[in-house]
């Protein structure tokens, strides 16, 4: 399934990159995008995973970038 | 301004203050009565906390989950350095102007990503239902199929339907360019998305909002950015080790002099710290995505949807391209080209065979009489018989008229000239006596000959027309336009095929798009380089395979869209040049103890803001 998700406070492009990169690595996840100038993110995982790779996602993108909220 | 963008102005301005207050202190001399370096370092400190405090708590936070070569770590760095060789008023400027060219730099992206949201702004809110005599506001994701919706002046129309009752011009310029309003009468389709004139229209609901024009254009536009051109690539590949690498130059020039040459610590490390602060490729990983997206948006605004930058790329490289005729270049429509009468006048001929088509309900007797214009009288014509596969025998006045093909000139034996037009022939004849032919045949789209030269005008080698239709009717199309190639009566295999030897024929050298619009050119659509599909008249299927949609039809968009694709590529190479040149000419006179501190945040985020500046352009290109 792929869900689409909005950003806020995603300020670096460089950082956009480095999240996009790690939800990837996050088990169960098929695709992902984030992007800068959208402001979004994209994700194709396993439909009877998902809460819990967005879980995942949350805890791998503040990592990258705590500033950035994920809005659902 | 978003808060977060003022707060950082507040806190700009006053650093700005504290620190213009302590350089005018230290020009004139009041600080050097100061013995204690460590007071001085205190005084310094305090706006470098104002203005930098965010940066060392990032830092900080990043180091701890492992994310060591940020921004953010590197600005700490390199302004600990200068403090650490007492270059205490430089420290502050350089975290001052950093912080300067960042909020700029998030202004400009933002106001870039704005002016892009703004003209994809097409997404309506609302639609208008009526329940018991009263207009209600409903999500126009909740509408059904067959629903009537109201759609009042001004309003954007919701969902696709068709008109039921009223009459307006329908703007349909956020979706085609086109600046012309189109009237929507009783009957007519209207697509979602565009803006109702003055007139309420009501409308039937024949398309879902997941299955309607405006989700669809949303959802090509917003997945365009996915699909990444080879420079944006480039640029992620290089960003990956550019900082890397600067960063252990970096260390390898703060170590490796002062311990084989000894001594003067405190200047390489002041070298180091320049290389640290070049190291984000942040110009370029804002900038290159930046500029496709202008490219893009440029697209849109003329009417034409591009599926990803890698596809903008390639139109830049377009040299073969192959049209598809009907509905392409072509109408589409089936319209009378020629009256050739024999002994009688050309209105009459004409009158005479709308007078006798009159209750036919065949394509071409529609056309016979749109081009009569007028009503015809239906006294005057009589009971029709009509031959299968011939054509019609009506008394019209009380005389019998012959109208239809050759084989029913032939099997009531009239002497009529045959007619090597191509089209398809009407033949015309009364009381046994021939009257002359009409020419009935799509007509080729006005500006389609202008097209074709302007794509040659903007370096298109090659235009190739293929066609399933009769080659004399291909011929004709292909005279009138100015293709270079045509090939008539060709099965969709056969297209397929011809595009692959096309394709060969070409090399490596350039790009082959094929434009077309029936459900039959979905495979020649996914073969070529560019598909290029037209969004009104094409069908579904076409859209969804090929590459760029023309919204409006227009051909001409074509050659608009190879300027905006060559200018868009133009200005990404200008930025790459750009950055990478400022950032290795600075990193090499840092190595050389030839540039300061301020040279390299220049380098970093004032090359930032200059790449930006000049990504927006593309947006602003006009066909």
């Amino acid at each position: 399934m792929k869900r689409k998700f909005k950003l806020e406070d995603l300020d670096c492009a460089n950082c956009a990159a480095k999240m996009e990169e790690a939800i990837k690595k996050i088990e169960g996840v098929n695709d992902a995008s984030v992007s800068f100038l959208a402001q979004k993110m994209t994700i194709d995982a396993q439909d009877d995973k998902f809460d819990g790779i967005m879980e995942e996602v949350v805890k791998a993108c503040a990592k990258v970038e705590p500033d950035c909220k994920i809005l659902m | 301004m978003t808060k977060k963008q003022r707060k950082m102005l507040i806190r700009i301005i006053i650093a700005f203050i504290l620190f213009m207050v302590l350089f005018v202190c230290g020009h004139t001399g009041r600080t050097e009565r100061i013995e204690n370096t460590w007071i001085l370092f205190i005084i310094y400190f305090i706006p470098y906390v104002v203005i930098g405090y965010d940066i060392i708590l990032k830092a900080a936070r990043n180091i701890r989950h492992g994310q060591v070569f940020d921004e953010n770590f590197l600005m700490m760095i390199a302004t600990f350095g200068a403090f650490g060789v007492r270059e205490y008023s430089e420290a502050v400027a350089v975290m001052l102007f950093y912080q300067v060219g960042e909020l700029f730099q998030s202004y400009a992206v933002g106001k870039s990503r704005q002016s892009i949201a703004d003209m994809m702004d097409i997404c309506p809110e609302y639609a208008n239902i009526e329940r018991d005599g009263k207009l209600v506001q409903t999500d126009p994701d909740e509408v059904e199929v067959g629903s009537i919706i109201v759609i009042k002046p001004g309003e954007r129309i919701p969902l696709d339907g068709v008109v039921i009752e009223g009459e307006s011009l329908v703007d349909t310029a956020a979706l085609t360019g086109e600046s012309v309003p189109r009237k929507a009468a009783v009957g007519d389709q209207v697509i979602s998305g565009c803006v109702n004139g003055s007139g309420v229209l009501k409308v039937q609901v024949l398309k879902e909002f997941e299955d309607s024009t405006v989700t669809k254009i949303l959802e090509l536009v917003e997945n365009a950015s996915s699909k990444k051109a080879r420079a944006e690539n480039f640029i992620t590949r290089f960003a990956k080790y550019y900082t890397p690498v600067v960063t252990i130059g970096a260390v390898l020039l703060a170590l490796v002099p002062p311990l084989i040459f000894g001594g003067g610590w405190g200047e390489w490390i002041q070298r180091a710290c320049i290389f640290l602060v070049i190291s984000c490729p942040c110009a370029l990983v804002i900038s290159v995505p930046l500029g496709f997206f202008g490219g893009i948006g440029a697209a849109s605004k003329i009417g034409v949807l591009v599926k990803g930058s890698n596809y903008l790329e390639a139109v830049a490289q377009m040299r073969t391209i192959v049209f598809d005729k009907t509905g392409t270049l072509t109408k589409g429509e089936f319209k009378v080209q020629e009256i050739l009468p024999q002994g009688i006048g050309g209105e009459e001929l004409l009158e005479l065979a709308a007078l006798g088509e009159l209750y036919s309900t065949h394509p071409i007797a529609g056309s016979v009489k749109e081009a009569y214009g007028r009503e015809p009288d239906g006294k005057r014509v009589g009971q029709a018989e009509e031959i299968p596969g011939q054509g019609i025998c009506v008394p019209v006045d009380g005389v019998e008229a012959l109208i239809g093909n050759g084989k029913l000139m032939e099997a009531r034996n009239i002497a009529y000239i045959p007619c090597k037009s191509p089209g398809t022939i009407v033949y015309v004849a009364r009381e046994g006596k021939y009257l002359g032919a009409l020419v009935i045949s799509d007509s080729v789209k006005e500006g389609a000959a202008q097209a074709i030269q302007c794509m040659k005008q903007v370096g298109v080698k090659k235009c190739v027309m293929l066609t399933g239709d009769r080659t004399a009717a291909a011929e004709a199309v292909a005279a009138q336009t100015g293709v270079d190639e045509f090939h008539g009566e060709l099965l969709p295999g056969d297209k397929v095929a011809k595009v692959e030897e096309l394709l060969a024929a070409q090399g490596d050298k350039g790009k082959l798009a094929f434009a077309g619009d029936g459900i039959n050119d979905a495979p020649v659509l996914t073969r070529a380089d560019i598909g290029i599909a037209m969004g009104s008249m094409g069908s579904d299927a076409a859209i969804e395979a090929a590459d760029v949609v023309l919204m409006d039809d227009d051909v001409g968009k074509i050659a608009s869209l190879v300027k905006i694709s060559r200018k868009t590529l133009r200005i990404v190479k200008q930025n790459i040049v750009f950055a990478l040149g400022v950032k290795g000419l600075v990193l090499a006179l840092g190595a050389f103890g030839m540039a300061n501190m301020w040279e390299a945040v220049f380098a970093d985020v004032g090359v930032s803001v200059i790449a930006i500046l000049n990504a927006m352009r593309a947006l602003k290109t006009k066909g």
